[in-house]
């Protein structure tokens, strides 16, 4: 008899189990010798409180009718469940909080595309701790919990959420060309944003900063480019922001991260820094996060916040991909990976 | 030569050709690509050859770092995570509402009938067009020549892409609204426009020229 079960989740069985298992203990012991206490929440939260933390933005696609008519939803991610704790069980308690978990989140999915209605991630919140020490924290964290995972090959997309939408703030571009830019950008149709920007009828170097600005990624050099005789607050702000973190973290962490101008949250409760992890096995992100300064005020207790949550399975697959290529003998050469500076040299810095 | 390395979606069929030529511009060897249909993957010249609906589908899962394809393609498949990085200017087309010649069978079906059927290989496409325009469609997704839908009474419109219209006139069929105008896009892996990034931008940067010389070039023998 062959009984289904819903679409986008699986059961796991016991080999891969096992080794997603090993996974997860390298991952806790690298929270825990962080300093993060794991933490474990309802899968099941009142619709009505999580909204506070915008739920549109999250897509909770799974809602429930209790006994007595209240919604429930299935969480979307981990961090309005673990705001909501913070507000409520540590009201009163001295910042900084640091929380880890391990756990399912539930999503809707696309047919045939092999996403995950139920996905396990792994992840961290920094309450209390605002930029740049908290995203330094958080950034060299990813790290060490991706090294201690056992991968070599990753890649940190470092950018700020805030930049182009204080860009377009400083321009002076009215609302509706601002969604409109902001839905290309998201949507990354540089073409249509291209297009969209030289509709606005501004300036030359205005009109190039706001189609360039975006495609700007890789090494130190992409914010000296990106500084350079623009003027722009918005700009300086934000590649100010993105030099204090990086002054803040060890060079090998320096070392794994590309600069994203471009990057922009689709959730919208990233206010500043945000992160993608990418892995040349996989053509997605393997993992995400970012500042999120205004989501615990939602809940009544203002405090600057940092996260990032790592997608369990694409860590597998990373890893196993990693794992053939080392057995196989092609070793790092079978998969280029450009190697930016994202740290002008240490001489260079002295001078600052 | 492959282009720095990189692995390229190429779209067989209207596109082929001069995306053959704007490679051989960069530098890529398609000679081989051009002298063997039947192969599929030319490792030494980073490319690989599918039909043009496919081309998102390798790139988004980075089976291709880069890739090429119709607008229409990007339409269609629009919840696809890729990145489209430039207008290539060539393989102009529309996607077009067509029914047959004379009085409108598709307009006096919803004012009779409230709903008009319309055949399409695009249902997406066609249901934001009738979506965008407050009325009531019912889509019919065919896969082959969709002309021959509305002449057996199976619909009464189509929407399809037509570059020259040609398709359409012989079948007795009249262009009644266009949709969406097409052309070649440059699209790209998300990791790969970060893990490649100067790879990636070079070749933008490369094709942008050839693009735009091979616009002034058309607007001179107009």
């Amino acid at each position: 008899m062959i009984h289904p079960i819903p679409s986008g989740t699986r059961d796991v069985l016991p080999d891969e189990l096992r080794e997603l298992r090993a996974i997860e203990e390298r991952i806790r012991a690298a929270f825990d010798d962080a300093g993060y206490g794991e933490i474990a929440t309802p899968a099941l939260e009142f619709e009505t409180v999580l909204a506070r933390g915008n739920v549109a933005a999250t897509h909770p696609s799974h809602r429930f009718l209790d006994e007595h008519g209240t919604v429930l939803v299935l969480r979307s991610d981990m961090t309005l469940p673990i705001a909501r704790v913070v507000a409520t069980r540590y009201a009163t308690t001295e910042p900084p909080l640091r929380f880890c978990y391990v756990a399912p989140v539930y999503r809707t999915v696309r047919p045939a595309r092999g996403q995950a209605r139920e996905l396990r991630q792994a992840g961290v919140e920094l309450i209390g701790s605002g930029a740049p020490d908290g995203t330094a924290e958080a950034l060299s964290l990813l790290c060490a919990t991706l090294d201690a995972v056992g991968l070599g090959r990753y890649r940190i997309g470092l950018g700020d959420a805030s930049l182009y939408p204080s860009l377009l703030d400083g321009l002076g571009v009215p609302d509706d060309a601002r969604d409109e830019l902001l839905t290309h950008l998201v949507a990354r149709d540089f073409v249509a944003l291209e297009r969209a920007v030289a509709r606005l009828g501004i300036g030359g170097s205005d009109a190039a900063l706001l189609a360039t600005l975006p495609q700007l990624r890789g090494g130190v050099e992409v914010l000296e480019r990106a500084a350079a005789g623009t003027g722009t607050s918005a700009v300086e702000t934000a590649v100010g922001g993105i030099r204090r973190v990086l002054e803040r973290v060890d060079d090998a962490v320096a070392a794994r991260v590309i600069l994203d101008l471009g990057l922009s949250a689709g959730l919208d409760y990233y206010t500043g820094a945000v992160f993608e992890v990418y892995d040349p096995a996989l053509g997605s992100p393997l993992g995400a996060g970012g500042r999120y300064d205004e989501l615990l005020g939602r809940f009544g207790r203002p405090l600057p916040a940092v996260g990032f949550a790592l997608d369990l399975e694409f860590l597998h697959q990373a890893l196993m991909r990693e794992e053939q290529l080392r057995d196989s003998g092609e070793g790092a050469g079978a998969m280029e990976v450009e190697m930016p500076a994202a740290r002008a040299p240490r001489t260079r810095r002295s001078g600052r | 030569m492959s282009a720095n390395g990189l692995t390229i979606a190429v779209p067989r069929g209207a596109l082929f050709a001069e995306t053959l030529d704007r490679l051989d511009a960069l530098g890529v060897s398609t000679a081989e690509v051009r002298t063997n249909d039947r192969k599929l993957i030319f490792r030494d010249a980073g490319l690989i050859t599918m039909r043009p609906s496919d081309v998102p589908t390798y790139v988004e899962a980075g089976a291709a770092d880069l890739g090429i394809t119709g607008k229409d393609v990007l339409v269609e498949q629009s919840d696809r995570a890729v990145y489209e990085l430039l207008d290539l200017g060539y393989g102009h087309c529309e996607m077009v509402l067509a029914t047959r010649a004379g009085a409108d069978p598709a307009a006096e079906a919803l004012r009779r009938l409230g709903v008009v059927r319309v055949a399409t290989k695009y249902p997406r496409t066609a249901m934001r067009h009738f979506e965008a325009a407050g009325h009531q469609a019912e889509i019919v997704e065919v896969k082959g020549s969709v002309e021959l839908a509305p002449l057996t009474g199976l619909v009464e419109a189509i929407v399809d892409l037509t570059a020259s219209g040609t398709t359409l006139r012989e079948n007795g069929l009249v262009v009644r609204a266009t949709i969406a105008a097409s052309t070649a896009r440059l699209i790209a892996n998300p990791v790969a426009h970060k893990l490649r990034a100067a790879a990636v931008d070079e070749v933008v940067s490369r094709l942008r020229e050839t693009t735009s010389a091979a616009g002034t070039q058309a607007s001179r023998t107009r």
